[in-house]
């Protein structure tokens, strides 16, 4: 029942598609493109959060006899896609709703709208589907629809490179998720998937696939090294489509990782856990460090979203080394930590972005060199701007502290594996996953502060406006889920308990019984947190502080210049830029990084020219790996091109003797 | 054994990997003495505790030796030269110091993970000691390869010793006589060594490892 | 009935660290005054500090936002929140399953959040400044602070403040470098969170000596008092961590009688005035870093963190 409601939503957002391109001169598809998506997605929320809490239900799983013929179409809900369901569905909500609003602004709708759509059927499909085929299918329709909105606005040079990089990495991807469905079905080609998970594959082969999906779905996540497309795509394409891809397709990413390592491949090995610990711990640290060079504030959470990625698969490989180990409450906790990491994600990074969508639609700058003061011109989207870089700099009491703690206390678990690299290794990432946390946060106060804050550095800043109702709804329905996750974390952990269930056989105590909402995620003596107690404790004591001051105090408030210790400087250039605040940080990490060197080219005395200021960084993994790798493949087509220049002699001679070496093979083997 | 025994002998072999530590961590040539006879000092303390647990007298002599040679005699021998020969006193590392203590970790794990799994029938002492001796032996290899100056790779080669005497007195069972020759052996290195950088100095004006490399034909 | 003495005991704790705080900063100045062979302020100057800026006139730069005002009572509740679940005088009171170490330093981070905010609202370079180098000073003292946790984890089996104190004063801790090793990090961190010498001056108003002053440049009156008050209360949270931590002696656990509390007070303040002694003395003695050597100060407490745990899986128990 529920199954088939999520895929009518499907074909709701199909025929919306369709419509799009049908009705494309009218002014109004814009309007019932996104309220038909806005509709779709409420619908596909509520089937979504019923199945996951209603934990006595069956999982539903359809067959449609289109696609393949041998094969068909297999869908399934179960409490893993019940669970991303709400997930892609919450930030399509959101999207939709902001798009309502930033939509008017689009300059060729043309181009967004019919894709819009697809894209989050896309995304919807890959969640439900059940056997290999329609899960490559869906996830290439994913892709090709996102980047078709990446390619939106082509007439900007960077976005045709960032639309070309991302078509090969996609497809690299896919191609590798391909032969990964392709080592799990075996010789016999059971591509559904209920065949794959009774199937036993070898030490090997389950290493093998276990790399492939690591490669495959990691790519689309933002797992470093294969993450190079991320910054340059999601900040090509307009907000709304940017918040989707990074709040959610890399969580449709994450999915897939999960279903077909924990679902599909049966009992990991002990050093599963730590590879995909490792990736995570240098996704989390490399993620931030990239964030903290950018001043182009898409860019800047684009990197985020690498760093966040990071963080799950920190928490995904946690499980994997409990789980090879037997402990398999501590693999819950690792796994409920990581997937409450990435609901958690997908709220506050669309929230960041709608906020950056705000930003560019009043002022038309990215850049946050050429911001400032916005917290004066556009005070709601400051708000949600602000709620927002809170959540996700882990700090309490918002969401983004809970997973964070939540993956920490798993991390404390790490003693008891009997291996010794597990048990050295855990404590490393640890550090790291200490060190992304409080970068982040360093990140975010350079990004609210170097946009909102301080003086307006350029005449587009001074003259923005707040931006439309739509979108600020869009905007604060996210910050009252982040407030809510984070004060009420135990009714999300419960929620989450089914998916451990499923997944590993075992789940966390049930939160909802704890002593005044508390969260004890292993034994009462061992660690607790109780977000509304906090929430509620700094709310009284900050009032109280406000009621005894003011009532004791003197009420004279004057305004005057800026004190600035007696040398006020009116220019707003003698402001901290974001790149001066990223300085210390740069002169500390970004040395040994990023070879990150800074060059004062100061005149002789007497010339009058300006000073100036440059920071060359190097983006060492692109030097390593992507370069050497382009001048392989362009020299490879330099040799090749020779042979665009052959005679009619030469090919017919190419084809006879393939076809002469094919026959000797045929032969031999017979 | 009980309890306070093995917690104070976790406690001095532990310190000796914190003073290897410290060493890789100075820059300047008479801290880098003053640290050095701090871990002789360690040693020498660890291997009395470990003639008091293990009721070896012999080992007293071990520690006295290791206390006067190496805590007294060789830091001022090296004091006197390096004034004598006008060595400056700043180190220069290959690399920087944050790295060089990062290696430094991953060289303590990877003796973690090498030495208890092998020894899993020893006694408890024994596993720890030989574990940390091994990653002092370590930490005195990075920093000879880790420091351009002479007189810094002998420290480190100074610090593997007392590593090596730490495993001795752990494996329950050294020689007075192997103790004594080695010990002598050390001082005729060093009174070699010495020699050869006063000649290397009159020589080449420096004993730098990265001027010298220049001599032989090395970089430009 | 039960829940009423709790409730009170708890709210004692709160209303006693704001009290104390500071009459600790005050304490630690005389005693720095007094090893420079002067007679310093006199002890509780700092309270006549903050009732003088309450009295005063707020003086709000003309593009200041609604941050700037509202950062003061941001950051005094939540460090106010902190130290009050901090055991002073007894362990395991009633909120105190609310936070765990690891909750209170993110509190402690949220605080520093606003802050820099609010040192980054009027758009002048000396809050910029001040804002830049606290982000960096704290990338570099959380992954050490998370070490020391990891390590006190590993032995109490507990982030639990109170499951640590607990363990600390019980029999099974014996003699272990680890801790030595973990509190000389502690300490570190403590220094450089603080704003203290060798990472920061407190005492200066020089621009280019100044991390956290650099920060609320721009603050006056009674915003000021606000903010200094809770600065006095990190750091007596941070005394009072270290105490309760390394130091349980003398304790008392949560219901236990008066006389209980009581010597938990009294053992309390002493161990207050000692650390404040330590101190000065260790300030006094010590010169002040350049900004870009504050990393190695605390890259050197994370190795100790890193190698205390590390030391811990192959001491006996674990």
């Amino acid at each position: 029942m529920a199954l088939t409601v999520l895929l009518i939503c499907v074909g709701v957002f199909l025929g919306s598609g369709v419509w799009a391109v049908l009705g494309n001169r009218s002014s109004s598809t814009s309007f019932w493109v996104y309220s038909f998506s806005l509709a779709g997605s409420t619908l596909a929320l509520c089937v979504a959060v019923v199945a996951l809490i209603d934990t006595e239900a069956p999982t539903a799983t359809l067959q449609l006899p289109i696609g393949l013929p041998w094969l068909g179409a297999h869908f399934r809900l179960d409490a893993l896609s019940a669970l991303f369901i709400v997930v892609v569905n919450l930030g399509s909500l959101t999207a939709s709703l902001y798009g309502l609003g930033y939509g008017r602004h689009e300059q060729t709708p043309g181009r967004v709208l019919p894709f819009y759509p697809t894209f989050l059927a896309g995304m919807n499909l890959v969640v439900l589907a059940d056997d290999a085929f329609t899960f490559l299918l869906a996830w290439e329709f994913m892709s090709l629809a996102s980047w078709a909105l990446v390619m939106a606005h082509h007439r900007i040079g960077a976005n045709l490179k960032a639309g070309y990089i991302y078509l090969l990495m996609a497809s690299f991807g896919t191609l590798t998720l391909l032969l990964a469905f392709g080592l799990l079905a075996g010789a016999d080609g059971g591509y559904d998937f209920a065949a794959m998970r009774a199937a036993t594959p070898s030490a090997g082969l389950a290493a093998a696939v276990l790399a492939m999906a690591l490669i495959g779905a990691g790519s689309k996540a933002g797992l470093v090294p294969l993450h190079v497309w991320l910054p340059l795509a999601h900040p090509a394409a307009p907000s709304h489509v940017s918040a989707l891809m990074s709040g959610v397709m890399t969580k449709v990413a994450v999915y897939g990782f999960v279903r077909i390592v924990f679902d599909l491949l049966g009992p990991p090995d002990w050093w599963w856990g730590g590879a995909v610990l490792v990736l995570g711990g240098v996704s989390a640290v490399m993620g931030v460090l990239y964030a903290l060079m950018q001043h182009d504030l898409k860019r800047l959470l684009a990197y985020h979203t690498v760093e966040n990625i990071g963080i799950i698969f920190i928490g995904l490989g946690l499980a994997l080394c409990f789980q090879a180990n037997e402990m398999q409450l501590a693999a819950a906790l690792a796994l409920t930590a990581a997937l409450f990491h990435v609901f958690n994600h997908s709220v506050f990074k669309s929230l960041l972005f709608f906020g950056a969508g705000a930003v560019l639609g009043a002022t038309g700058e990215r850049d946050m060199e050429r911001l400032g003061g916005l917290i004066h011109r556009m005070p709601l989207t400051a708000i949600a701007f602000l709620v927002g870089s809170i959540a996700i700099s882990a700090l309490p009491p918002f969401n983004g502290f809970v997973s964070e703690w939540l993956t920490f206390q798993a991390i404390l678990l790490s003693p008891k594996l009997p291996q010794w690299l597990l048990k050295l290794l855990v404590p490393a990432v640890g550090a790291m996953l200490a060190l992304s946390a409080a970068l982040a946060a360093g990140c975010f106060v350079k990004a609210f502060g170097a946009s909102f804050l301080g003086r307006a550095r350029s005449e587009a800043a001074q003259n923005a406006e707040e931006t439309d109702a739509a979108s600020l709804t869009a905007m604060f329905l996210l910050v009252l889920v982040c407030l809510l996750a984070g004060i009420l974390p135990g009714y999300f952990m419960d929620a989450l308990a089914p998916v451990t269930r499923q997944l590993l056989g075992a789940q966390l105590p049930l939160q909802q019984q704890m002593q005044w909402l508390t969260i004890v995620p292993i034994a009462t003596g061992r660690s607790s947190y109780n977000g509304l107690l906090l929430f509620a404790m700094i709310a009284v004591a900050g009032f109280l502080a406000v009621y005894v001051i003011h009532r004791w105090a003197s009420h004279a408030v004057r305004r005057s210049a800026i004190w600035d210790c007696g040398f006020p400087d009116d220019s707003p250039a003698a402001q901290y830029s974001a790149g001066s605040f990223a300085q210390p940080i740069r002169r500390v990490y970004g040395a040994v990084v990023f070879r990150a060197r800074e060059e004062v080219d100061m005149p002789a005395p007497g010339d009058c020219r300006p000073a100036k200021f440059h920071v060359h960084i190097r983006d060492l993994i692109w030097d390593a790996l992507y370069a050497p790798l382009e001048s392989v493949v362009g020299f490879v087509a330099d040799w090749l091109s020779k042979v665009q220049f052959w005679t009619i002699r030469a090919y017919l001679t190419l084809v006879f003797s393939t076809l002469v070496g094919l026959l000797v093979v045929l032969s031999i083997w017979h | 054994m009980d309890h306070l025994s093995l917690d104070v002998a976790h406690m001095f072999a532990g310190g000796l990997v914190l003073v290897s530590f410290m060493l890789l961590y100075q820059d300047r040539m008479f801290g880098l003495l003053n640290i050095f006879a701090l871990h002789a000092v360690v040693v020498s303390l660890s291997v009395a505790w470990q003639a008091y647990i293990q009721f070896a007298p012999h080992l007293y002599i071990t520690a006295a030796i290791a206390l006067v040679v190496k805590a007294i005699i060789i830091p001022v021998a090296l004091h006197r030269i390096i004034v004598r020969l006008g060595i400056h006193r700043t180190i220069e590392t290959v690399g920087g110091i944050g790295l060089t203590m990062l290696a430094g970790i991953g060289l303590v794990a990877l003796s973690i993970m090498v030495m208890l799994p092998i020894t899993a029938e020893a006694g408890t002492l024994t596993r720890e000691d030989l574990a940390f001796s091994l990653a002092v032996i370590l930490l005195g290899l990075l920093m000879m390869i880790s420091r351009r100056n002479a007189i810094s790779q002998i420290i480190g080669f100074m610090s593997i010793e007392n590593g090596l005497i730490l495993a001795a007195t752990a494996a329950k069972g050294m020689p007075l006589v192997v103790e004594i020759s080695v010990a002598f052996s050390i001082l005729v290195a060093l009174t070699v060594i010495g020699i050869f950088l006063f000649r290397i100095r009159e020589r080449f004006d420096t004993v730098d490892v990265y001027e010298l490399e220049r001599f032989r034909g090395g970089h430009p | 009935m039960a829940l009423i003495y709790d409730l009170f005991v708890q709210v004692a704790q709160l209303l006693l660290v704001l009290a104390l705080a500071p009459l600790l900063t005050g304490y630690i100045r005389k005693i720095k005054a007094n090893l420079l062979r002067r007679q310093g302020p006199p002890l509780l100057q700092p309270y006549r500090d903050l009732l003088k800026l309450i009295r005063k006139e707020v003086v709000l730069a003309e593009n200041a936002s609604w941050i700037f005002r509202v950062a003061p009572y941001l950051v005094f509740a939540t460090t106010l929140i902190a130290a009050s679940l901090v055991p002073t005088f007894a362990t395991g009171l009633v909120f105190s399953s609310a936070a765990d170490l690891i909750a209170i330093v993110a509190l402690l981070g949220s605080a520093r959040f606003i802050l820099a905010l609010a040192g980054l609202d009027v758009g002048t370079s000396f809050g910029g400044i001040g804002s830049s180098r606290e982000m960096m000073i704290a990338s570099l003292a959380e992954p050490a602070m998370l070490m020391i946790v990891f390590t006190l984890s590993l032995l109490a089996g507990s982030t639990q403040l109170s499951s640590v104190s607990a363990f600390m004063q019980g029999p099974d801790v014996g003699l272990r470098v680890s801790l030595g090793m973990a509190l000389v990090a502690l300490i570190m961190v403590a220094v450089a969170e603080n704003a203290r010498i060798p990472v920061d001056n407190p005492a200066t108003h020089l621009e280019l000596t100044m991390i956290h002053e650099a920060m609320i440049l721009e603050y006056s009156g009674r915003h000021l008092a606000v903010i200094e008050a809770a600065a006095s209360l990190k750091l007596l949270l941070y005394f009072s961590l270290i105490a309760c931590l390394f130091a349980p002696w003398g304790i008392a656990t949560a219901g236990q009688g008066v006389v209980a509390m009581a010597i938990g007070v009294a053992s309390y303040i002493a161990k207050l005035a000692a650390g404040g002694l330590l101190l000065a003395v260790f300030e006094t003695g010590t010169a002040k870093m350049r900004v870009f050597r504050v990393s190695d100060f605390l890259g050197a407490a994370l190795m100790l963190g890193l190698l205390a745990a590390l030391l811990l899986f192959v001491s006996r128990s674990v």
